[in-house]
């Protein structure tokens, strides 16, 4: 499903990946922690080609990239349909509706018929709780229900793979709960999920696999029951233990 | 000044005032060509200099939109082309750019109209200054919205049309309402070219009638009522804009 090989990724002198492979199998949860600055943002962002790597290759479904040649600019798109994105801010759109947000994707970018996106659209927002708040505007919701409409948003386009940036850092405590239930949800209906997250309840709970970065290196990667229980690198103790 | 020079005039300025408040005729004679000037007045009030400050600025918003996404494109020739345009025009008097326009050009056989020469001075000056204007705001929209519109799998022209403008469009508008009513103002210079928009006409009644306070401040009061009207549209239209962002 997802395979990256050797991916590094370097901002001038800053080497901030340094060769990352990974390969996640279809509905597969995988979970990355990792201190602050360690590249997880850059990792995700490497996956849909926000942030473009200065070399390796990206597959996403059938969609290959080897950034170590000159990549076809019409090819960055179809990575970035593969994929859906949740970020820390939310970032909706704030001139639209929830419903207007949802469907912007599919109307914009897939040409759907627009009746039909927003009959989907109203149907994925019910799905993410948010069925009686169509036509509100972003600065009219909760932190919460935002990030929710985030996520209804991203799901529109029918991604390969859903990436989730710290999708509840911003959140106030009483909010986190409404969004890890709908992420939890998503993984259960088999949705491929590769999700940076200083929730370790949540890794615990829903991941197959977690990933420990530092310094711009998978340092390891196990189950959650392994990983926290006994891990086999000192780095990856030590900021376990510092989480505590 | 010496002292007797200064009586003199305070002198004058006494008597002229005086003969005008004790002159009935002058009086009447002022309020008839108010009245008979007010309409072609406001013909060209409303038929010239706002007509030719709508179209202007429309097309220099078009123009002023293209010279922001050439300087934020980061290609070296496309920056330099739009600089060197918003340079010449905020570097030279609009009156001047209008007599090129107007009588500069037909020595190399272009021939414009005075309308169309208005228009596209006016155009061309709008489009420069507010370029700067729509830069920034374009600027001022979070890198995030862009993201979350390439993150759909937008193209940079669908993330700018329909994530980046829309929003960038609120944020210049207070901006832009303004050099609209400069530019109302402005339409004034159109008289030059030949326009007859309400500075010429009331030059024309100044002509034939010798009453130049009159028919002036008759002029620039007629200028004041317009700007103000568009002033209180231009706070309705904000308000409006804020409810939800
Ligand atoms: N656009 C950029 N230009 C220059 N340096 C950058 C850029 N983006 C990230 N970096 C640097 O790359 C390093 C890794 O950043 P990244 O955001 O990937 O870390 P992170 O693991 O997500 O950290 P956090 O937990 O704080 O979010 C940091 O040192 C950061 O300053
Ligand atoms: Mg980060």
């Amino acid at each position: 499903m997802i395979t990256i090989t050797d991916v590094h990724k370097q901002f001038n002198s800053l080497h901030v990946l340094k060769g990352i492979s990974l390969s996640v199998e279809k509905g597969k949860v995988v979970v990355i922690i990792g201190p602050s600055g360690s590249g997880k943002t850059t990792l995700l962002r490497c996956l849909n080609a926000l942030e473009v790597p200065t070399s390796g290759s990206v597959q996403i479904g059938d969609v290959k990239l080897d950034f170590s040649k000159k990549v076809e600019r019409t090819s960055i798109p179809k990575l970035r349909k593969q994929t859906g994105m949740v970020f820390q801010n939310y970032n909706l759109f704030p001139h639209m509706t929830a419903v207007e947000n949802v469907m912007e994707g599919p109307v914009t970018v897939k040409k759907e018929d627009k009746e039909k996106a927003r009959a989907k659209a109203a149907a994925l927002l019910t799905k993410v709780g948010l069925g009686d708040k169509l036509d509100h505007y972003p600065a009219q919701l909760s932190g919460g229900q935002q990030q929710r409409v985030g996520i209804a948003r991203a799901l529109a386009m029918d991604p390969q793979v859903m990436l989730f940036d710290e999708p509840t850092s911003a959140l106030d405590p009483e909010l986190v709960g409404e969004v890890l239930k709908v992420m939890k949800e998503l993984a259960q209906e088999g949705m491929t999920m590769i999700v940076v997250t200083h929730e370790m309840g949540f890794a615990r709970e829903v991941a197959d696999e977690v990933i420990f970065m530092d310094q711009g290196v998978i340092v390891e990667r196990d189950t959650p029951s392994h990983l926290f229980a006994k891990p086999r690198e000192e780095r990856t103790r030590q900021f376990l233990q510092h989480l505590k | 000044m010496a002292p007797s020079q200064k009586y003199q005039r305070n002198g004058l300025v006494q008597m002229s005032l005086n003969s005008f408040f004790e002159n009935p005729e002058r009086l009447n004679r002022w309020i008839d060509i108010a009245q008979s000037s007010f309409l072609p007045l406001l013909k060209g009030a409303l038929l010239y200099s706002l007509t030719i400050a709508i179209a202007a600025f429309f097309i220099g918003l078009i123009i002023s939109v293209l010279t922001a996404l050439a300087r934020l494109s980061g290609i070296k020739p496309l920056i330099a082309i739009a600089r060197f345009y918003v340079s010449i025009i905020r570097g030279t008097p609009l009156l001047v750019q209008l007599f090129i326009i107007f009588y500069g050009l037909p020595s190399i056989g272009l021939m414009i109209d005075p309308i169309p020469s208005a228009i596209i001075g006016f155009s061309l000056s709008v489009g420069a200054y507010s370029s700067e204007v729509v830069r920034a705001a374009i600027l001022s929209i979070h890198k995030g919205q862009w993201e979350a519109a390439y993150s759909l799998g937008m193209t940079y022209w669908q993330a700018l049309r329909r994530v980046v403008l829309p929003q960038a469009a609120r944020v210049s508008i207070p901006p832009l309402s303004n050099s609209f009513i400069s530019l109302v103002k402005d339409t004034s210079l159109a008289s030059v070219v030949l326009v007859p928009e309400m500075f010429r006409k009331a030059q024309e009644v100044v002509a034939a009638t010798y009453e130049p306070l009159l028919v002036y401040v008759e002029a620039a009061l007629i200028y004041w009522v317009i700007c103000f009207v568009l002033s209180i549209i231009q706070d309705r239209i904000e308000n409006k804009l804020d409810r939800y962002v």
